[in-house]
């Protein structure tokens, strides 16, 4: 009824390249804009932002650069936790070393710092394919944060080895450090993100992502078709590395202030990453943001129902959140591979004949 | 001769042991690829499964004690009885077919015909899963593990390495007794599958699903099977890990230290695994003795899997793997 593309005529082919080509979809666009950026900065609290908002927003970074590798390019990696790791300490590496430039340019760099390093790791892939490839990229999680817990140098020589964010402000607001107000953390998150999902979303739906699927869906076909392999793939590594630069910036800086690499960004990191996209949906800019709050949904959840509410001890409440998460990864890949997205698709197709089906 | 080299012929004597012990998780994750293409990343958490089982029955703990008694209020712990090491292993063994049998019947009949990355991603599921189920089932709590294997250091070859070098090896007496378990059980596996109707089956599965399938291989059966035999092996890791460090969730962790072995030697080969695992033992064990003190230590971590991915980028399919050839 309201969800239709009749009587929607397209006289521009501006408006017929439209991100959302139907109506109600776009409206639906910037009712969540306006409540993301209008409403919930004013009614936000410390509770909500570190338990749900934040870690929602910088996974939900994350999920999208890994999407773009993943789900459109095809070369799954297992680099994740690696890779956020690099954009947090090169994030703590400039605040430190430059603290009157503002955080929005420091959080950048450290993308385009994890961007090269991406590059860098990536440039394997050409040669490695498949779950040669997956295997290849925990080279890089392990020696990432070896690195970082290793060399000195990037945490300052601090005695404890961790890093700790020092108190940086943006147009005079505080946004880190522990007297950051929470919805000025809140706002700075949710602008990298927007811009980030809008860079994604147009990035994949334009030549660069039409090269990325074509070498995802078959690589040598693609390369006899004209598309540069090696353009394709490192492009995928460094977009999809800077995203997930910006996400581990972002955690570090915003959410956490203080982290030890090995706890924060160890290898479950990157599962917990992969599992968003999966749950979520590969190759699906939405499916990013479903499975990144599903899954730091779940756990708060699990806690609020075992052991708030039916009083289990805690371990056994984290040993069943094990076994859910399992069993609902393997629950999605039966029953629909392709993730929630999936599920938004089948809902759209069925609104768009409601409520007369046939 | 030199301390230096002295040292590390000792290292390089490790290094082989260590490689043996990875070798032999290496094996489960082949035989699976092999037989059914699905690449098991639970292999390790079989392994940390089926010795916590194995720890729990041999003390007659009640399986989801914790849990029961956060339900019910009650206090249930153990049966009181302790079972014969002998006797534990048949029935952990036991539960590993049940296993077996379950993940082929929930998991993999239903994802058949599934792009390989799914499988994969399905069994990362699982390793969550049984990771979960183990620590309800039997508490996670670190346990020892003692089923008679000996211990501690070989005094005979330390003795002969001291006659001749002047220096007495340290070599432990359970490196040396794993090694001579996974040689055998590699002897075994080969034996199965060359020798055996099932293992033929095995291999013609492996060769072609649609060509066995067709001479009247049961499907279903022969990927139980795998995934016994696959349980099986991971016991038998499980075992010799669990004595060696004692069970706890780092036991799951030794799949990680697998999968650069599987990418040197070919995710396809069983000599490859071996050679692969002997490889990395040795070359992570020299490397951390040559290198490590240079740059502060714990290279161990991720040697490895530099390693491989460096020998990867030479040889894509690694040492013994099929040869990949791709076409349109």
């Amino acid at each position: 009824m309201f969800y239709r593309e009749a009587g929607d005529f397209k006289t521009s082919y501006r408006d017929d390249n439209q991100t959302f080509p139907i109506k109600f979809d776009r409206y639906r666009y910037y009712v969540v804009l306006a409540v993301a950026f209008g409403i919930i900065p004013f009614i936000i609290n410390d509770y909500w932002a570190n338990a749900l908002l934040l870690p929602f927003l910088i996974y939900a970074i994350a999920a999208i650069g890994l999407n773009i590798l993943v789900g459109y390019c095809g070369q799954v990696s297992l680099g994740t936790g690696g890779f956020m790791a690099v954009g947090a300490y090169a994030c703590y590496k400039l605040m430190t070393a430059f603290p009157d430039v503002s955080m929005f340019i420091h959080v950048i760099l450290a993308g385009g710092i994890t961007a090269i390093v991406g590059v860098l790791f990536g440039l394997p892939s050409l040669r490695i394919k498949g779950f040669y490839l997956a295997v290849a990229t925990l080279a890089a999680q392990f020696f990432l944060v070896w690195l970082f817990n290793r060399v000195p140098w990037f945490y300052n020589y601090s005695a404890s080895g961790q890093i700790n964010a020092p108190e940086r402000d943006v147009f005079g607001i505080i946004i880190t450090g522990p007297n950051a107000p929470a919805w000025a953390t809140y706002l700075f998150c949710l602008i990298f993100l927007t811009a980030c999902a809008i860079i994604a979303r147009n990035l994949t739906r334009g030549t660069t992502g039409r090269t990325w699927m074509a070498i995802r869906d078959m690589d040598i076909a693609a390369e006899i078709i004209g598309v540069n392999p090696l353009r394709a793939k490192l492009s995928a590594f460094a977009v999809s590395s800077f995203f997930v630069g910006v996400s581990g910036a972002l955690f570090f800086a915003i959410y956490l202030g203080a982290v030890e690499v090995g706890e924060a960004f160890g290898i479950q990191k990157s599962f917990l990453v992969l599992f968003m996209v999966i749950i979520g949906g590969l190759g699906s800019i939405f499916g990013s943001f479903a499975g990144a709050a599903f899954l730091v949904l779940l756990p708060v959840v699990l806690k609020v129902v075992g052991a708030d509410m039916l009083g289990w001890p805690t371990d056994i409440v984290a040993h069943l959140q094990l076994v859910i998460v399992g069993g609902l990864i393997i629950l999605f890949l039966i029953l629909e591979p392709h993730g929630l997205a999936q599920l938004w698709r089948v809902a759209k197709e069925k609104l768009r004949l409601w409520p007369f089906p046939h | 001769m030199p301390d230096q080299l002295i040292f590390a012929m000792e290292v390089f004597l490790n290094g082989l042991m260590a490689g043996v012990l990875y070798a032999l998780v290496a094996l489960g994750f082949v035989l699976i690829y092999k037989a059914s293409g699905i690449f098991n990343y639970a292999q390790g958490v079989m392994a940390l499964f089926a010795a916590m089982t194995l720890v729990g029955i041999m003390n007659g703990q009640v399986p989801f004690a914790h849990l029961i008694n956060a339900t019910f209020g009650t206090h249930v712990y153990t049966f009181g009885w302790t079972v014969p090491a002998f006797l534990a292993i048949i029935l952990t063994m036991g539960v590993m077919v049940l296993l077996a049998w379950a993940v082929q019947r929930f998991v993999m009949r239903h994802l058949v015909g599934q792009e390989p990355i799914i499988l994969f991603m399905a069994t990362i599921g699982l390793a969550y899963f049984l990771e979960g189920v183990a620590d309800l089932m039997w508490g996670s709590e670190i346990k020892t593990l003692d089923v008679g294997l000996p211990q501690g250091i070989n005094t005979w070859l330390d003795e002969v390495t001291f006659e001749i070098f002047g220096y007495g090896f340290f070599i432990d007496n359970l490196d040396i007794f794993a090694s001579i378990i996974a040689a055998l059980l590699v002897a075994a596996l080969v034996a199965f599958s060359q020798y055996t109707k099932q293992g033929r089956a095995m291999r013609a599965v492996a060769d072609d699903h649609q060509a066995a399938l067709s001479v009247g291989i049961s499907l279903n059966f022969i990927w139980i099977m795998v995934w016994s035999v696959a349980g099986f092996v991971a016991l038998v890791a499980g075992i010799v890990w669990g004595t060696k460090s004692g069970v706890q969730f780092s036991l799951s962790l030794i799949a990680l230290k697998a999968l650069p072995v599987l990418m040197l030697g070919g995710f396809t080969s069983i000599p490859g695994a071996i050679v692969g695992g002997l490889i990395i033992g040795v070359g992570e064990k020299l490397f951390e003795f040559a290198v490590g003190p240079l740059v502060g230590g714990a290279t161990e971590n991720w040697f490895a899997y530099v390693l491989a991915l460096i020998f990867l980028v030479f040889r894509p399919q690694g040492l013994f793997g099929e040869k990949i050839i791709e076409r349109v």
